[in-house]
């Protein structure tokens, strides 16, 4: 499974490289036939498409749905600060599409760290952060959106199930029971092992399921899709420090001796430096680290990819016409391949960050082998 | 670098609704819908077990309605012999019967006649005597017609009656 996936993860990444060496090459070789204004024109063309992508994988504070003309459609969201004492709580339509300041505050465009950060200047005239930032950005009402679906729709299921008591599923409950049923068996049985796996179901089908609806709403391009919710390192950091929480706690006494005193292995590698002891600490915090980035950035990736593909149109187009229809054709047809293994990788990144997280909880609570 | 720079904000809220999701799904949702999963198992398992039984069953039904269907044949059998043999008896005492019947009715027919024929026989007998005395006493009366022959006649019988 686990090569398979590195495999896989490769093809994708190789995809991207080969999609924008190929974009920039054909810049570059149309800048030798071209005058230096239209080089200038298609560089910066080039950074406005490298920056359209991170914005479009990235947080804001507001959730553009599309622009039609010179209008825009936008769902303000709330900002809410908290700075020096005070609570600030206002529209984000206060900083008009990242061109005004409310209060001080505005919309960090510098590159770096804060970048499309909400910042205000400190005395020495340097951009810093508010104290505490928990406005609902586009990525917090993405989550919030999924959340609500993922309630609704088990809750539905739910009322299914005590309503057709030992009938045959129907609707949403025949079309979710066989992942169900795939999280109980495959994932969570054969993992945590049947005598304990019950405690952990309610946990692990929570969230695969929250994690497979967020990766498949991204992918749809249009409101309420298309925010990275699973592409951002803060909701996978949570959703892995839940597991590494549930790992810790239901740690049992084998658990703990074989991290600090590793059985089966040569004593000189526990004393005196305790080499053993320390590497199995770190392997407690690399796994919910390895959890967190492996889905951040196969989801990010993957958007990454796909905008690129359809960006591709647009680069040619600037170009000349004709070659951006032609490529449009490709671009498309690329993309469609590559929605499908976002598809996929929906499916089997919730898959992995699930089973991972049993196996994790599995270590936790094996007894230990007699030998 | 915004893309790995995990903000506050984010954690606060996903932390947050996170946990709603868990709780939510963890009170409402999964313990009815696995509940439900397990339930239904067992009553297909209990389905399938009941539907092996029934199998089973059957068969032992099948094995029984045989032997009573052997038995029913056996006895049905035994019956139409039986009845056979009955009809054949009641055949032959009925031929019986009816041969001694015929001979009872020719024997009295027999003696009917023979009555009859006695009483026609005494009848005719009655009959030629009165013939023969109506006979003899129109000879007589003829013979006696003339006073000589009477008188004669008379000797006669007197002679007859002193030789006695």
């Amino acid at each position: 499974m686990e090569r398979k996936l590195i495999v896989f993860q490769s093809v994708v990444f190789f995809i991207f490289f080969i999609a924008f060496s190929f974009g920039i090459n054909s810049l570059h070789a149309e800048e030798h036939h071209d005058n230096s204004g239209r080089k200038k024109n298609a560089e910066k063309e080039e950074m406005k498409i490298g920056d359209m992508i991170i914005e479009h994988i990235t947080d804001s504070y507001e959730w553009h749905i599309m622009t039609v003309g010179e209008h825009n459609f936008t769902i303000n969201l709330p900002v809410i600060i908290y700075n020096q004492g005070n609570w600030i709580i206002f529209s984000s339509k206060r900083f008009e599409d990242g061109h005004a300041e409310y209060r001080g505050f505005y919309v960090s465009e510098k590159k770096g760290i804060n970048q499309g950060k909400i910042v205000l200047k400190n005395a020495e005239g340097e951009e810093i952060r508010p104290q505490l930032d928990i406005s609902i950005t586009k990525t917090v009402f993405a989550i919030m959106i999924n959340a609500l679906l993922v309630i609704l729709v088990f809750l539905s299921v739910a009322k299914a199930y005590s309503r057709r008591k030992g009938e045959a599923p129907k609707g949403l409950q025949s079309l979710l029971e066989p992942i169900i049923l795939f999280i109980r068996d495959d994932v969570a049985k054969s993992s945590i092992g049947s005598k304990h796996f019950e405690k952990y179901l309610p946990y692990l089908l929570s969230l695969f399921f929250f994690i497979f609806f967020s990766n498949i709403i991204g992918i749809i391009p249009f409101f309420p899709g298309g925010a990275n919710v699973t592409g951002n390192i803060a909701v996978t950091g949570v959703m892995a420090a839940f597991t590494f929480v549930i790992t810790t706690v239901s740690g049992n006494k084998h658990y703990w001796v074989d991290i600090f005193n590793t059985q089966g292995i040569p004593w000189w590698l526990k004393a005196p430096i305790p080499l053993m002891p320390i590497v199995e600490i770190m392997g407690v915090f690399t796994k919910p680290i390895v959890l967190m980035i492996r889905l951040f950035a196969n989801m990010s990736a993957g958007h990454t990819v796909i905008l690129g593909f359809v960006s591709l149109i647009f680069i040619f187009g600037k170009i000349s016409l004709g070659l951006g229809y032609g490529v449009s054709v490709v671009s498309v047809g690329f993309s469609i391949f590559l929605d499908l293994l976002e598809l996929l990788v929906a499916f089997i990144q919730a898959y992995v960050f699930t089973l991972l997280s049993a196996l994790y909880f599995g270590m936790a609570i094996a007894e230990p082998e007699h030998h | 670098m915004p893309l790995i720079n995990p903000g506050l904000g984010i954690i606060f809220w996903m932390t947050l609704t996170f946990a709603i999701v868990l709780f939510i799904l963890g009170k409402y949702a999964w313990p009815a819908i696995l509940k439900g999963l397990k339930e239904r198992e067992e009553s297909i398992q209990e389905a399938l077990d009941a539907a092996k039984k029934t199998q089973e069953d059957m068969k032992l039904l099948k094995l029984d309605n045989e032997k009573l269907l052997k038995e029913a044949k056996e006895e049905r059998n035994t019956i139409l012999r039986e009845a056979r043999k009955a009809k054949e008896n009641i055949i032959a005492e009925a031929k019986e019967k009816a041969s001694s019947e015929t001979s009872k009715i020719v024997e009295s027919a027999k003696e009917r006649i023979e009555i009859e024929k006695q009483a026609a026989l005494i009848d005719i007998k009655n009959t030629i005597a009165t013939f023969s005395i109506e006979i003899a006493e129109k000879v007589l009366k003829e013979e006696l017609k003339d006073p000589k022959n009477q008188k004669e006649y008379v000797n006669r019988l007197l002679k007859e009656t002193n030789l006695n």
